[in-house]
């Protein structure tokens, strides 16, 4: 686990980019189903204690609307796209063909929309980021989720819990106007896949 | 009769216990297991946040006994055994150990939530520590807490509410 407290600014530097090319080719995939314009804060990358990991989203007791797939192939890992239910009702609004009756409670209709959303960013965050390495990576057919943050996030933390008591987060978010936080990101590489991202990107690491 | 009530939280992979007075509390259990202990006549409440099934699977440097059903369990016995509460007396309840998202090809990384309430079980057998309720399983989330004055044990849930066990 000591090593990513010490990873080299470089290999930040490109988990940032990971992170940024994934999110950015998911941003622009779902301005393209919303017809409006996305924005995409700057992929933080960061070694988190598991407790501080909800609290990315709100906490660990936060509603949250969460897409789930797990990542196999050369570098497994979880991918997380999270939505807090306002962002959530407003992202359904804005699809034609789907009426929001209530704030509170999800419809058939809805609960299928919002998975098909979660396929969509998830799967070209992915193919993204399997381009951008030459890595092999194929999704597991995604989840969707409605439920405490803290129950959802743990369940991508296990592969760093047989390490230690952290993992290391790369977590992008989406914004729309007036700087909202409309989505995140979270892809939680597995410990063993550092080594082989960094290789194929040709970035030295111990 | 109005009195603040300490509240003790308790974080994943990780317990802790209350004596006398307050209430322990664990949030956002999914695939963990909040196992409790309670002595009622001494007053003493422990909560594990368990993690992990087994310490076998680990390979980290420095163990964290808090993590893993097989050893967190030992661990908050002892911690609750050090404050005056008797093992005898004692008296389990768990919930949690859920499985949040279900797929086709479930390897056992992917059933953690149900093997996490086996080796809790198991281990309780083990420590001839009865359980007298839980709530396990499902694919929901829960958070959980209990009073050390009456040793119920709240769950609360997005989808299903609240229940006292």
């Amino acid at each position: 686990m000591d090593i990513f407290r010490n990873l080299a600014e470089i290999n930040v530097d490109v988990l940032r980019e990971v992170g940024n090319i994934g999110a950015g080719h998911a941003a622009t995939a779902l301005s393209r189903l919303v017809d409006k314009p996305i924005d995409m804060a700057v992929p933080a990358v960061r070694m988190l204690p598991f407790d501080e990991i909800a609290e990315q989203v709100g906490g660990p007791e936060q509603l949250v609307i969460a897409t789930f797939l797990r990542v196999e192939g050369d570098a497994p890992g979880n991918l997380f796209f999270i939505l807090k239910p306002h962002a959530s009702k407003k992202l359904l609004r804005s699809l034609s063909g789907i009426e929001v009756i209530s704030d509170d409670d999800y419809t058939e209709m809805e609960i299928s929309a919002l998975s098909e959303i979660g396929n969509i960013l998830a799967g070209s965050y992915l193919s993204s980021l399997a381009d951008f390495t030459g890595l092999y990576m194929t999704p597991t057919v995604p989840a969707l989720a409605i439920d405490m943050a803290g129950a959802i996030l743990s369940f991508g933390l296990m592969q760093f819990g047989q390490m230690g008591d952290g993992a290391l987060l790369i977590d992008t978010t989406f914004l729309e106007g007036d700087e909202e936080v409309e989505g995140q990101f979270f892809l939680i590489p597995d410990p063993s896949s550092f080594a082989k991202i960094f290789r194929a990107l040709g970035v030295p690491y111990e | 009769m109005i009195e603040d009530l300490q509240i003790v939280k308790v974080g994943m992979a990780d317990l802790n216990v209350v004596h006398g007075s307050g209430i322990i509390r664990t949030t956002g259990l999914g695939s963990c297991v909040g196992l409790t202990l309670y002595d009622s006549i001494a007053h003493i409440a422990g909560l594990a946040h368990v993690m992990l099934p087994s310490s076998d699977t680990a390979r980290e440097g420095q163990l964290n006994l808090m993590k893993y059903a097989d050893t967190a369990i030992p661990v908050l016995l002892e911690k609750m055994e050090k404050l005056g509460g008797q093992r005898r007396r004692m008296v389990a309840k768990m919930a949690g150990g859920a499985q949040m998202f279900a797929f086709n090809s479930m390897s056992d990384t992917m059933r953690i939530g149900p093997r996490n309430v086996e080796n809790c079980k198991e281990m309780l057998m083990k420590l001839s520590l009865p359980l007298l309720a839980e709530d396990t399983g499902g694919n929901f989330g829960r958070t959980i807490e209990m009073n050390c004055q009456t040793g119920i044990l709240h769950i609360r849930s997005v989808q299903m509410g609240v229940k006292e066990i």
